[in-house]
């Protein structure tokens, strides 16, 4: 127990602070009048009061916390901070049960973008900007996640993020301190966001909308004030720019902070991983696009580029809008666009998956394996841009990868023992473990993940926290050896 | 001249050897007290034993009246101060560092005289991987070496039948080829020189030296011998320096394949370079050269630290098909004995670097210097300057120029322009003038024609 109570202690303060992320929804609420207030100042009370209790209770436990208590702290983290989240969503959604309440936070805060919820056009301002901002939260959450914590605890081949960033980037930590790189990281995601918001207005958006859908672009969410989601402006322009800065949420913020703090766009060349992704996703989108209009869906290529490349490129970075029903393409489109999802966005940006340096490095093995086979005498060392990645990092990533797709086998196959189709199963264990959001068939984009029944629904819950805590986080704190003395 | 020279290792002894040679006064620092004692024994010099860089020590060699300071020892760091405190506290006229680290040579006014003092910089190891480098680029040349910037090349190649040129005189080549300037410098037959003349008839075996633009070479050597296809599959044995380096540049346009026999220097090298393919394993090992097909090597470069390694290696790769097989052997009586043999190139690192060294040494002013044929022969680029009454040879038309004999003009580069040495070209100031010695007894006369005479006393 003397493991936990100085965890707990961490983890009241924390929700003291959360508690203020639940005062920004007052202003839609003041300003619509929605009647939502209410609920929202509640919940900041609850919230703060039970945090204030636990940082109390614990206090005398007090203690510098290790590397391994990382594992635990960011587990719980992540389950309570949903659970609370779920209050002001619980008191004004009538008929709201905790299961769904808390798929729709926590799909919030892994920036997944699925939902439960119908009827969103219709939902109080408040609830829908309290959405987004779990899903914006979420995503500050995440690079803090990818860049400081994960290498520390080295999961998953994680501390290759030091070996992998080359070139003029080798020689600089970002700063030296993890709480000064964790700062200039929100800077720079916050004036991202602002820039967004500001590009959808003029897009067409209402304020609102806008700051709702820059936020779950940015996080790489993907809730949607709406129903029929980007679907429902029926715009080139919006999708346009959500297209650019979805691009953006899905490339490595250090990156950019990078090409910020040095003026010059060059660190972007020296990302690897930005250039296969970019690459990837784009030469996807045409290829897509030309496969849609071959077999008749469209009959105007610029029509199929349109809602390719808007589609492909919000599942590919696993954020999960929608503006037509891909489900009703041929059947190639979509899965393809889920594999995307599987591979493509980068570490240390909001996307979730394997990511692409992870992708990268097992293509490489693969490679280093048959040369090997011509040249049985040949040192072949695997580089990332330049840098050379040690074996110990390459074993722990192909250890990653094979995890990976034990869950999503395993997942799937629960899923369909608990009677959901092959395909339902398959694809919802895919988005919601890749945080991308809107899978196909039953929980397709035109659907939702409404149909499942609680236990399918509690899955889902599961697979969205163990793809964003990058399966060894979570699944450590369920091992014995991790709690034996 | 008084030279004082820090560090005795390879390139060191070398040069003293070649300078005491030409009579200059030589004094030679190393910590290593067995190897000046080498050196003593061998030539008329002096030696001093002790740290190179500190000042007691250098001011025991003599540096306060010394014309010129070499510092050659291993450390880059320890020539760098040595040349800096000749500078501050003795004035030393002229210094010369050896500097390894292309990171150092890369910095804008780091050895301008307020900072380290530097007046020349020499990179023996860079000046033999570019030495390989142009053998490997022209697979048939036995030399080719760079002047005025690499814009003149001269090149040796080995007379063979089908060449055209072959079995006819020299002025057939002007006859055969009207578009194509170049010049035979010398020949060699049975290893003795031959002066060129218009009637002379080129032989199979013969070691022709000719001079041309760049851009000619090929063409020229073409009407020597059957020229094989360009070379595109290299194997280096060896990663040391010279190793990494050549593989390094060759990287680029060859499929290199690079052989250590240590396992760290291997990682150390395979995360250095980028497409060249690191072995671990011995070269002189069949078994491995041949699973890393040798037989289609273009070229098979031997570069270890060890001759005796390097030879068997390099014999080894021939004997196993690999078209042409390079040697890098230290000891020069090993050099007269292998080459020309089964091995087809040996290189003889200190012959091939001497050169870049002896260019300050010369008087004159002399922007190249080339040692060839094992040090017998010489080739300079000299600079003329004064005038038709200061200097001997400006203003003069080549045939005028009292050269000695079995010296030849093969070039004049002036400015962007070269022109090939015909008898009635008018050297002007500024030009620079390709020469080529067979005999090296005759530098000194070189040297005092191309020195700018005082008045009209000259």
């Amino acid at each position: 127990m003397n493991k936990l109570l100085p965890i707990l202690n961490v983890l009241g303060a924390v929700l003291m602070l959360f508690s203020i992320t639940f005062l920004m929804p007052l202003l839609p609420a003041l300003w619509f009048k929605d009647g939502s207030a209410r609920a929202f100042v509640e919940s900041a009370l609850i919230t703060l009061g039970t945090g204030f209790l636990l940082w109390l209770g614990t206090r005398r436990f007090k203690r510098e916390l290790k590397a391994r208590d990382g594992f635990l702290l960011v587990s719980l983290l992540w389950t309570v901070i949903a659970a609370f989240s779920t209050i002001p969503l619980i008191m004004k959604i009538p008929g709201l049960t905790f299961t769904d309440a808390y798929f729709e936070t926590m799909s919030g805060l892994t920036t997944t973008g699925a939902t439960v919820l119908v009827g969103l056009d219709a939902l109080p301002q408040g609830l829908n900007l309290w959405r987004h901002e779990l899903n914006w939260v979420g995503g500050m959450g995440i690079i803090v996640l990818a860049v400081a914590i994960l290498p520390l605890l080295g999961v998953g081949g994680r501390e290759l993020y030091k070996a992998e960033t080359p070139g003029p980037m080798k020689d600089s930590q970002l700063t030296p301190r993890i709480t000064e790189t964790a700062k200039n990281l929100w800077l720079v995601y916050t004036g991202i966001t602002i820039a967004c918001i500001v590009s959808l207005r003029v897009a067409g958006m209402s304020w609102f909308d806008a700051v709702c859908h820059a936020f779950a672009a940015m996080g790489l969410g993907g809730f949607s004030t709406h129903d029929a989601s980007v679907g429902y402006f029926n715009s080139p322009a919006i999708e346009f720019v959500l297209i650019v800065f979805m691009l953006l949420a899905g490339m490595n913020f250090a990156t950019h902070f990078l090409v910020w703090r040095e003026k010059s766009f060059k660190p972007y060349r020296y990302d690897a991983e930005a250039k296969t992704f970019l690459l990837l996703v784009l030469g996807s989108c045409v290829g897509i696009a030309a496969y849609l209009v071959a077999m008749g869906t469209y009959d105007n290529f610029w029509t199929a580029l349109r809602h390719a490349s808007f589609n492909l490129v919000s599942v590919a970075t696993d954020c999960g809008f929608a503006s037509v029903d891909y489900d009703k393409w041929p059947i190639f489109a979509p899965l393809w666009m889920l594999f995307l999802s599987c591979i493509s966005v980068s570490s240390g940006s909001t996307g979730g998956g394997i990511k692409m340096i992870r992708t990268l490095l097992v293509i490489k093995q693969g490679w280093r394996e048959m040369l090997h086979l011509l040249h049985p005498r040949a040192i072949i060392p695997i580089k990332i841009g330049g840098a050379v990645i040690p074996n110990k990092v390459v074993f722990s990533v192909q250890g990653f990868i094979f995890l990976y797709f034990y869950s999503v086998i395993g997942l799937s196959f629960v899923l369909m023992l608990s009677g959901l189709d092959f395909i339902s199963s398959f694809s919802a264990v895919i988005a919601c473990i890749n945080n991308a959001g809107p899978g196909l068939n039953q929980v397709g984009p035109a659907s939702n993940f409404q149909g499942l029944n609680d236990f399918q629904t509690w899955v889902c819950t599961f697979a969205m926290l163990l793809g964003r805590l990058e399966l060894f986080t979570l699944l450590i704190v369920f091992t014995p050896a991790f709690w034996r003395k | 001249m008084k030279i004082v020279i820090l560090g005795a290792g390879q390139v060191g002894s070398s040069v003293a050897e070649n300078l005491v040679r030409e009579s200059n006064d030589i004094t030679v620092v190393d910590i290593d007290a067995t190897k000046l004692q080498f050196l003593q024994d061998r030539y008329d010099l002096r030696t001093v034993h002790g740290f190179a860089s500190h000042p007691a020590v250098l001011r025991q060699a003599g540096i306060e009246d010394a014309d010129m300071l070499l510092a050659v020892t291993q450390s880059d760091e320890t020539n760098l101060v040595a040349c800096k405190l000749a500078h501050t506290l003795f004035n030393t006229p002229t210094k010369i560092a050896r500097i390894r680290c292309t990171d150092y040579s890369a910095q804008e006014g780091l050895f301008s005289p307020e900072n380290f003092a530097v007046d020349y910089i020499i990179s023996p190891e860079e000046v033999l991987t570019d030495y390989i480098h142009k053998l490997i680029e022209y697979p048939e040349a036995l030399q080719v070496l760079d002047f005025a910037e690499g814009k003149v090349r001269l090149a040796a190649v080995r007379a063979f039948h089908g060449g055209p040129l072959v079995g006819h005189e020299l002025q057939y080549l002007r006859k055969h080829m009207p578009h194509i300037d170049t010049r035979v410098a010398a020949i060699f037959r049975q290893d003795r020189p031959i002066i060129p003349e218009g009637k002379t008839v080129i032989e199979a075996g013969d070691e022709v030296f000719f001079v041309a633009a760049a851009e000619n070479i090929r063409v020229v050597m073409r009407e020597m011998r059957l020229l094989d296809k360009a070379a595109k599959r290299v194997m280096i044995a060896g990663g040391g320096n010279i190793g990494r380096r050549l593989a390094k540049s060759l990287e680029p346009h060859y499929q290199v394949k690079l052989i250590d026999h240590n396992k760290r220097n291997s990682e150390r090298l395979a995360a250095e370079l980028s497409r060249t393919l690191v072995l671990f394993g011995d070269a002189t090992d069949p078994d491995l050269l041949l699973a890393e097909n040798v037989e289609d090597m273009d070229v098979f470069c031997a570069l270890t630290n060890d001759d005796e390694n390097n030879i068997m290696s390099a014999l080894l790769a021939k004997r196993m098909g690999a078209r042409k097989v390079i040697a890098l052997i230290n000891r020069s009586a090993y050099v007269d004995l292998v080459q020309g043999g089964q091995i087809d190139i040996a290189i003889s690192p200190a012959q091939a670097t001497i050169g870049s060294l002896l260019a300050h040494v010369r008087r004159g002013d002399m922007a190249v210097v080339h040692s060839l044929r094992r040090g017998a022969a010489e080739a300079l680029e000299a600079i003329a300057h004064g005038d038709l009454q200061t200097s001997k040879v400006v203003g003069r038309r080549v045939e005028q120029i009292n050269l000695p004999r079995g010296a030849t003009i093969g070039a004049i580069v002036r400015g962007d322009q070269v022109l090939i040495a015909h008898h009635d070209i008018v050297i002007e100031s500024e030009d620079h003038v390709i020469i080529f010695v067979v005999n090296k007894e005759m530098i000194s006369k070189i040297e005092k024609l191309f020195q700018v005479g005082i008045g009209f006393f000259g």
